[in-house]
């Protein structure tokens, strides 16, 4: 222990370390490693069998689709919120500012049979889309509503820091060159945010991806129909197929690593850029 | 603006007014309105059928397991965060980066997928189920999984806020203390915990919020024996699928009350974390 460590008078270096790395081992690495060990453990055919049987390709489409509609609705009003949250003065800005975490500390089975009660049929909004041939509930669109809940406070929250560290100075010199207001919004911050706004929606469509909670009672999990890829696992796991529930969650499972990854990865060629420039 | 930077330059009025209405417009629907819902629907059947379903005994079992398996977890996790942030924080050693990322790890896992690691562990036909069958423990559709499950989904909740803390604050104190005599645990008790009890409270706060909420991993482990492997989300989920929607919404009313209290909770904490920041900046100054 004391030729791994820097020399320190601290006490306590091996015994907090080694229950560190014993408990994560127990706790995260070995159950995570069972995955990867029943994912890959099966023959090609199954395997590809389990993840491209038509109802699971229908389930990751809906899947990525949904994510990536309710993350992109997200991202243009996360902005629009994070500004006037940032730059605004009006009577309700910290109402609107706690609400905005509301779905962190909501539980999923919660807010997905609030969102259900809604824009149900006799819902307080959804008797005013029935009658336009709008099907909220048991239908895509239902999934689209709860994730776009889910995923508004990543894009808002990511979206904060870097509009506050904004330089005033910047715009008042595109205002004194004579750019008009909307082109040193689109020409000047809008890129100065780019990064934030791109983190925040990679992590924001990670997350819709797994999500499981909030979806399952709006979606009405039809197969082939309105059927995520979480509840999939959930079936394929109550017929005792654990081999093909895992091949699944594998699947999930490194396309949400990439993305973080893509994410920290952005986010450090961003950091490098600018100071590379200043 | 609670930056205090001043931006001269801004949008017209007219449009600062439309865009303010868009904003809370959308988050008055798309979140406001589910929680309005949450308490509304809870009372529709009167308030005495509210209480009624609130005290019913299975709801009252649900609401044991979830207190049961919170606490559990909080305590392992805190154990943990408080080992993990002291090697991390107070040592140099190779390969901190990397314990660092898998530290974060539960954050990317999807909570189905959460629960599914557990089962291929501990079920019945996984790695130690047959080992731990003839021993005669159930981990896997029994109490022991719900909170396995759930330590896992929490876990890097007090750690995340522990770690980055330490590292700002460094070591120098520790040392002094040490060179003083002060033994590990007077040092720890004495000079490391005052530094750290806010966000170590604001960690905690935001574990139990998750803990006492999670749904799709508890779901998958639990084995839903009504009464027995029920917590307060998955009876939620059981009253509405059998159409008992106003006995539902009570149960998810208590629920929604914890957000509501761990939201007001977290931003006293901000609060009196900021307070904190300025308070030892200006020491400092005077120094």
């Amino acid at each position: 222990m004391q030729r791994l460590r820097e020399h320190s008078v601290i006490p306590g270096f091996g015994l907090t370390l080694g229950y560190t790395v014993s408990y994560l081992s127990l706790i995260v690495l070995i159950p995570l490693a069972a995955l990867v060990a029943k994912g890959t453990g099966q023959p090609w055919a199954e395997f590809s069998a389990a993840v491209f049987d038509p109802r699971t390709l229908a389930a990751w489409r809906l899947t990525f689709g949904t994510a990536f509609v309710a993350s992109l609705i997200d991202a243009v009003f996360g902005l629009i919120i994070a500004w006037t949250l940032v730059r605004y003065d009006f009577p309700g800005r910290r109402i609107v500012d706690a609400l905005i975490d509301v779905p962190f500390a909501l539980p999923t089975a919660v807010s997905g049979i609030a969102l259900t009660a809604i824009y149900a049929q006799n819902g307080w909004i959804g008797r005013w889309l029935e009658p336009l041939g709008i099907h909220a509930v048991f239908s895509p669109l239902g999934i689209v509503i709860a994730l776009m809940f889910i995923g508004l406070p990543f894009i808002v929250r990511s979206l904060q820091p870097s509009m506050e560290d904004l330089d005033p100075a910047t715009e008042a010199a595109a205002a004194l060159l004579g750019a008009p207001r909307m082109t040193a919004l689109r020409r000047v911050i809008l890129p100065a945010l780019q990064p934030a706004l791109v983190a925040g929606f990679v992590t924001a469509f990670a997350r819709c991806l797994g999500e499981y909670g909030s979806v399952i009672f709006i979606s009405g999990n039809m197969p082939m129909k309105t059927e995520i890829a979480s509840l999939l696992i959930v079936t394929k796991l109550e017929q005792y197929d654990y081999a093909g529930a895992s091949a699944i969650a594998l699947l999930m499972l490194v396309s949400s690593f990439l993305l973080l990854f893509l994410v920290n990865f952005g986010q450090w060629w961003a950091t490098r850029r600018q100071r590379e420039r200043a | 603006m609670d930056t205090g930077k001043h931006f001269p330059h801004s949008e017209p009025k007219w449009l600062q007014r439309t865009l303010i209405a868009v904003s809370v417009a959308f988050v008055g629907v798309l979140i406001l309105l589910p929680v309005i819902a949450v308490f509304t629907e809870a009372l529709r059947k009167g308030f005495s059928f509210y209480l009624q379903s609130i005290t019913d005994p299975l709801a009252l079992s649900a609401l044991r397991l979830t207190l049961f398996t919170a606490a559990i977890t909080l305590v392992a996790n805190l154990l943990f965060a408080l080992a993990a942030s002291w090697c991390i924080a107070k040592f140099n050693f190779p390969g901190k980066n990397l314990l660092l990322t898998l530290i974060d790890l539960p954050f990317a896992v999807s909570p189905v997928i959460s629960g599914l690691i557990f089962i291929l562990v501990f079920g019945a036909r996984g790695w130690f189920g047959p080992l731990l069958g003839r021993a005669g423990i159930q981990i896997v559709f029994a109490t022991p999984g719900i909170v396995i499950a759930t330590i896992f989904v929490t876990f890097p909740f007090i750690a995340r806020e522990l770690i980055p803390l330490m590292q700002e604050q460094g070591t120098e104190e520790e040392e002094a203390a040490t060179l003083l005599g002060a033994g590990a645990w007077q040092t720890f008790r004495r000079v490391t915990l005052p530094n750290i009890r806010w966000a170590l409270v604001y960690g905690i706060v935001l574990a139990n919020a998750r803990a006492m909420g999670e749904f799709g991993a508890v779901s998958v482990v639990s084995g839903h024996i009504r009464g027995r492997t029920n917590t307060l989300p998955l009876h939620v989920e059981i009253l509405y699928n059998e159409y008992n929607f106003a006995a539902a919404f009570a149960v998810a009313s208590l629920l929604a009350l914890l957000a509501v209290v761990t939201l007001a909770a977290k931003a006293a904490l901000e609060w009196r974390i900021r307070v904190e920041q300025r308070q030892s900046v200006i020491a400092a100054g005077r120094v």
